[in-house]
C-alpha cells in the first residue's frame, strides 16, 4: 500500500463522496439486448442473416429468369451483366439458383430445427420431470441413439428412402433432437429444486400448472441459443449430404446440390463453386457469431467459463 | 484399482457393447428394408435370381441371417461384395483403405491439436490483445465454416491456380496429394482445440494455485509450463471425441473432393449401387470406432479426474 501525495490533505465539505448512485432496475430483456447490442459480431452476423435472408426471398420472385429454365444456348456463361452468377451446365440462370437454393437449405434447416425443438423439450421435460424408472429407460434409450454416429444414421435413411426435401428434413430431425432433449433435461432437473416451483406445489398446482408456468419459460432462453447453433449445423448436414450425392433431387437446387454440381466442373469453370460456396460459409459463419452473441448476453457469467 | 473403479468399467464396456449389437442390428434392418437387390440386371431370369439368393443365403428369414451375419462378423469376415467388385471378400476391400483414410485423420488430428493448442495458450497468454483478437476470429471462421468449403478453396487455390499440389490423390505419391486434405481437415480440428484451450487457459490462470505458485516466488515461464499448460491439456482431451467424430463426417466429404480411396468413398460408392455387405462393414466400422472412442475418453477421464465418474456413473 502506497501513499498518495494529497493522501492527508484535508478534504473539506464534499459530501458527493457518498452520494449513492441508484441504478435503474432494467427487465431481463432490456438487459439482454443492451448486452446483445455491444457484441460486433453478433450485429454483423445477425445482418448478414437479414440480407441473405431478404434475397433469398426477394430475388428469385424478381429475377427474369427461372430457376430450372434449361438453355442450351448460354450453357456454361461467366458471371456478367445479365446473369449476375452465371449460368451453369444447362445453361439456368446461377443467380436465382443460388438464391432459391438458399431459401431451401434455410428452410430445411429451420423446419428441422423447430421440429427437434418440439420433441427434444417433450423428451427431455418428461424424462427430467417425472425421474424414476421413466427417466432411467428415457436416458438409456437416449444414450443408445446417440452413440451411433449420425453420419451412419444420415446415410442410411437416406438410402432407404428417396431422397427429397422430406427425407432430408427427416434425417436431421432424427440426429437433432438429442441435444435439445439433454439441455432440457438438465435445465428441468435444476429448476425442479428451486424454490418457486416447491410453493406452486404447496400451493396445490398440477403438474401442467408446474411444466408450463414454472419450468417452461425458464428454460426457454437455453433451447433458444441451442437452437441457433443448431441451424448452421442442419445447414452444414444438408450440404455434406448432398455432397455424397444424396441431395435434394432436379431441378430443385439446394446450396448443397449445387456445391455438388459446380465440382464437377470445377477446373473449367469455378465460379460455379466458389459463389454458393460462399455464401454458405458466409451464413454459417453469421449463424455462429449471432449464436455466440446471444449466448453471451443471455447469461453473462457464461462468457469467460 | 478399487471395486467401485471395476464396475464403473465394467459397467462402460457392457453399454458400449449393448449399443454395438443396437447399431449392427437396425444397420441390418434397415438394410433389409432397401428398396431393390443387389441383382438389379434385367438379364437375370427368376430362376437365376432364385440361385443368386440361395448362394447368398439371401432366401433365409432375417433372424437366420442376422445370426450368421454376427457369427462370421467375431471372426473378421464381413461377407463378400454383390455389386462393387463381385465375389471379392469385404474385408479385403476395406483392409488397404484403413490406412489411408486413418493416416490422413491422425496426421489432421496431432496437426491440428498441436497448432491449436499453441494458439489457444499464446491468446490466453495476451488476453485482450490484437494477437487475441485475430485468434479469436480465426478460430469463429475456423468452427463455422465447414472442412470441404476449405478443401474446395485449397483445391482451387493451391491445385488449380498455382499447381503445387496434385488435384487428384496419387497413391504413388502420398506425402505431396495428403497435404491439402490433411489441412483442409486439421483446419476445424485448429479452431476447435484453440478456441478451447484459450478459455481453458484462462480459467486456470485466475486459479488460486496459480496464485500460489505466483506467489511463492516461482518466475512466469515455469508457472505456464508447470501449472497452468498441464491443468489445460487434461480438458482438451474431452474435446478430442466430438472434434474426431465431425472429422469422420469431414473426411467423407474431403475423400470424394480429391477422390482419394479411403473408407468414406467405399462407403459412398457401396450406397449408390446397393453393396449391402460394404455398406454395412464400413458403418459398423465407424460405429466400433466412434464407440471406442468414446469409452476410453471416457476411462481416460474417469482416470484423470474422479470426480467426474462419480457425477456420471448415476
Amino acid at each position: 500500500m502506497e501513499f498518495l501525495e494529497n493522501d492527508f490533505e484535508f478534504v473539506g465539505e464534499k459530501h458527493d463522496i457518498y452520494v449513492e448512485e441508484v441504478l435503474p432496475v432494467n427487465s431481463f430483456w432490456k438487459d439482454f439486448f443492451k448486452r446483445l447490442k455491444k457484441n460486433k459480431g453478433a450485429i454483423a452476423g445477425g445482418i448478414c442473416i437479414i440480407i441473405i435472408v431478404l434475397f433469398a426471398i426477394i430475388a428469385p420472385a424478381v429475377s427474369p429468369f427461372e430457376f430450372d429454365k434449361i438453355d442450351t444456348s448460354i450453357q456454361s456463361t461467366s458471371p456478367n451483366g445479365t446473369y449476375l452468377f452465371g449460368t451453369d451446365v444447362l445453361g439456368r440462370d446461377l443467380f436465382v439458383r443460388v438464391w432459391s437454393g438458399t431459401r431451401i437449405s434455410l428452410f430445411v434447416a429451420l423446419t428441422a430445427v423447430i421440429i427437434d425443438i418440439c420433441f427434444g423439450m417433450v423428451y427431455g421435460l418428461i424424462s427430467g420431470y417425472f425421474g424414476g424408472k421413466v427417466d432411467n429407460i428415457m436416458q438409456r434409450v437416449q444414450e443408445i441413439i446417440s452413440s451411433i454416429p449420425s453420419l451412419v444414421i444420415l446415410t442410411l435413411l437416406l438410402v432407404i428412402m428417396k431422397a427429397s426435401l422430406f427425407t432430408i428434413i427427416l434425417a436431421l430431425m432424427l440426429t437433432g433432437w438429442i441435444g435439445m432433449a439433454r439441455i432440457t433435461r438438465a435445465q428441468v432437473l435444476k429448476i425442479k429444486e428451486e424454490e418457486y416451483v416447491l410453493a406452486s406445489k404447496t400451493l396445490g398446482a398440477s403438474h401442467m400448472f408446474i411444466i408450463f408456468k414454472n419450468v417452461l419459460p425458464n428454460i426457454f432462453g437455453q433451447l433458444i441459443i441451442m437452437s441457433m447453433f443448431s441451424i448452421p449445423n442442419a445447414i452444414f448436414y444438408e450440404a455434406f449430404l448432398a455432397f455424397v450425392g444424396l441431395g435434394i433431387p432436379q431441378p430443385q437446387a439446394s446450396l448443397g446440390t449445387l456445391i455438388n454440381d459446380g465440382f464437377k466442373t470445377i477446373l473449367i469453370t469455378p465460379y460455379m463453386v466458389i459463389i454458393p460456396v460462399v455464401v454458405l460459409a458466409i451464413l454459417m459463419l453469421s449463424f455462429n457469431l449471432l449464436a455466440d452473441g446471444l449466448r453471451d448476453a443471455f447469461d453473462p457469467t457464461m462468457k469467460e467459463a | 484399482m478399487s471395486s467401485s473403479t471395476i464396475k464403473y468399467l465394467g459397467k462402460r464396456i457392457l453399454i458400449s457393447a449393448v449399443t454395438l449389437l443396437v447399431i449392427v442390428a437396425v444397420l441390418f434392418l434397415m438394410l433389409k428394408l432397401m428398396p431393390g437387390t443387389p441383382f438389379n440386371d434385367e438379364k437375370l431370369t427368376e430362376t437365376q435370381k432364385i440361385a443368386l439368393y440361395e448362394k447368398y443365403g439371401l432366401d433365409q428369414p432375417i433372424i437366420v441371417q442376422f445370426v450368421t451375419y454376427i457369427k462370421n462378423m467375431m471372426v473378421g469376415d464381413f461377407g463378400i461384395s454383390f455389386g462393387i467388385s463381385r465375389n471379392q471378400p469385404v474385408a479385403n476391400l476395406i483392409l488397404p483403405r484403413i490406412p489411408i483414410s486413418f493416416g490422413i485423420g491422425i496426421a489432421a488430428v496431432i496437426l491440428g491439436t498441436i497448432i491449436g493448442v499453441t494458439l489457444g495458450i499464446y491468446a490466453a497468454k495476451h488476453k485482450n490483445t490484437k494477437a487475441d483478437t485475430i485468434a479469436t476470429l480465426f478460430s469463429v471462421l475456423g468452427v463455422s465454416v465447414p472442412s470441404f468449403v476449405v478443401a474446395l478453396l485449397l483445391l482451387l487455390l493451391f491445385g488449380v491456380q498455382i499447381p503445387i499440389f496434385p488435384v487428384l490423390f496419387d497413391t504413388d505419391n502420398l506425402l505431396m496429394s495428403s497435404i491439402l486434405p490433411v489441412i483442409a481437415l486439421s483446419f476445424g480440428v485448429i479452431a476447435n482445440v484453440g478456441r478451447f484451450t484459450r478459455s481453458e487457459m484462462i480459467a486456470v490462470l485466475s486459479s488460486d494455485y496459480v496464485a500460489l505458485a505466483e506467489a511463492k516466488g516461482l518466475d512466469n515461464k515455469k508457472v505456464i509450463r508447470r501449472h497452468a499448460i498441464r491443468n489445460t491439456l487434461i480438458s482438451v482431451i474431452t474435446i478430442l471425441g466430438p472434434i474426431l467424430v465431425n472429422l469422420m463426417t469431414g473426411s467423407m466429404v474431403l475423400e470424394q473432393i480429391f477422390s482419394i480411396p479411403g473408407l468414406g468413398s467405399l462407403l459412398v460408392k457401396g450406397i449408390t449401387v446397393n453393396d449391402h455387405n460394404v455398406v454395412l462393414a464400413v458403418s459398423f466400422l465407424y460405429s466400433l470406432l466412434y464407440v471406442g472412442l468414446m469409452l476410453i475418453i471416457d476411462i481416460l477421464y474417469g482416470i484423470i479426474d474422479p470426480r467426474i465418474r462419480l457425477g456420471k456413473g448415476e
